[in-house]
């Protein structure tokens, strides 16, 4: 094993650090709408036959909401073990995107440092990350502030999710309850919108996924990823219009 | 599928998680990668957030919403309008679902 590799001892743990607390505070901001997604799944993964002894399992041990609801119906109709790994990889096809960008950050830990890492960059914590450390480039406070995210992002939604388990008969989800985590990524959003550019971007995202809908496995995802970031290319180095007339 | 099988599927599950979270850091080899392609990956989260959102708000069964009679609508342009009164997600989260909430449980929307 290289030197670099092994961690030197530190004088306070991660938990300690300052950074690990912001990583935390920032993601307990949203924590109400992961929370009630959590809840949603906790509740799908019952009502679809899953044993509570083996929801309980798949909570802890998948940690991917989007994948988990879809593997559940091909698990429930019974369809080959492939078919459903298949179909959870393509679902997970973002993080193969937000991998590459993840990359910078984390390549120069070691190897099970590098998998513990992956294992817990759900898409809140990557889109928080990017937001507080914009620059590719390693620093000693970004593994506290990651960790703390995780914390809390875990927290909730295990929290919830094992709740959704628990009392799957009891959770009215025809209340719509799920909507309060696709108005907690809204706030997140418009939280990372900041100059025309990226208005331009989110909106060409929002109607490709829409237009895109009818792929199957959310690869309609992957399709506004794509739009999103052609147009954002191209807008960014069109020649800057010389004395625009204004009215 | 018996529960055995079950077990299987979700523990392969949980490995896919992470080498697809994982999947270009965890080779270590030099990853060629165009500039521009590394520049036009920052805004990769937002539009993944709006891919996300959109359709949840203007979809029912795979087709576009037909009428205004939605308490999504309404409770996305409450959202929208607490975000930029205070910039504050927690209370956003609120107002949002509870305008939601309102409609659907009082208007039946």
């Amino acid at each position: 094993m290289p030197a670099d590799a092994a961690s030197a001892p530190t004088a306070t743990p991660t938990w300690r650090h300052p950074e690990f607390r912001r990583g935390a505070r920032d993601m307990v901001g949203i924590a109400l709408g992961i929370a009630a997604w959590g809840l949603v799944t906790g509740v799908a993964m019952v009502k679809s036959g899953l044993e509570v002894p083996l929801a309980v399992l798949m909570s802890l041990v998948v940690y991917a909401g989007s994948a988990q609801l879809a593997a559940l119906p091909l698990i429930a109709s019974g369809a080959p073990v492939w078919v459903v790994w298949a179909a959870a990889f393509c679902v997970n096809l973002r993080f193969v995107i937000f991998s590459v960008q993840w990359r910078p950050y984390f390549v120069h830990l070691p190897f099970w440092a590098r998998l513990r890492v992956g294992y817990f960059t759900a898409d809140l914590n990557y889109v928080l990350f990017m937001r507080r450390f914009p620059d590719p480039t390693p620093a000693p406070e970004q593994l506290p502030y990651f960790w703390g995210g995780v914390a809390a992002n875990w927290g909730a939604w295990q929290a919830a999710s094992l709740t959704g388990i628990a009392l799957a008969e009891l959770v009215p989800t025809h209340w719509g309850i799920g909507f309060a985590g696709v108005i907690a990524l809204l706030g997140v959003t418009y939280s990372l919108i900041n100059d025309r550019v990226s208005w331009v971007a989110a909106g060409v995202a929002a109607c490709a996924a829409v237009a895109a809908y009818a792929l199957p496995l959310r690869l309609n995802i992957v399709v506004a990823i794509a739009a999103a970031v052609a147009i954002a290319l191209v807008i960014d180095h069109l020649p800057r219009p010389r004395g625009r007339s204004r009215p | 599928m018996s529960d055995w099988e079950t077990v299987l599927t979700i523990v392969g599950l949980g490995l896919i998680t992470v080498l697809t979270r994982a999947f270009f850091f965890l080779p270590r080899s030099e990853l060629p990668m165009p500039g521009w392609l590394r520049e036009g990956l920052r805004y990769a989260p937002l539009a993944a957030l709006a891919a996300v959102v959109a359709p949840e708000v203007v979809m029912t069964q795979g087709e576009l919403i037909d009428t205004w009679r939605d308490a999504r609508l309404f409770a996305v342009a409450a959202a929208t309008a607490y975000y930029f009164w205070r910039r504050d997600i927690l209370g956003t989260i609120v107002c949002g679902t509870a305008v939601m909430l309102a409609l659907r449980l009082g208007l039946g929307w």
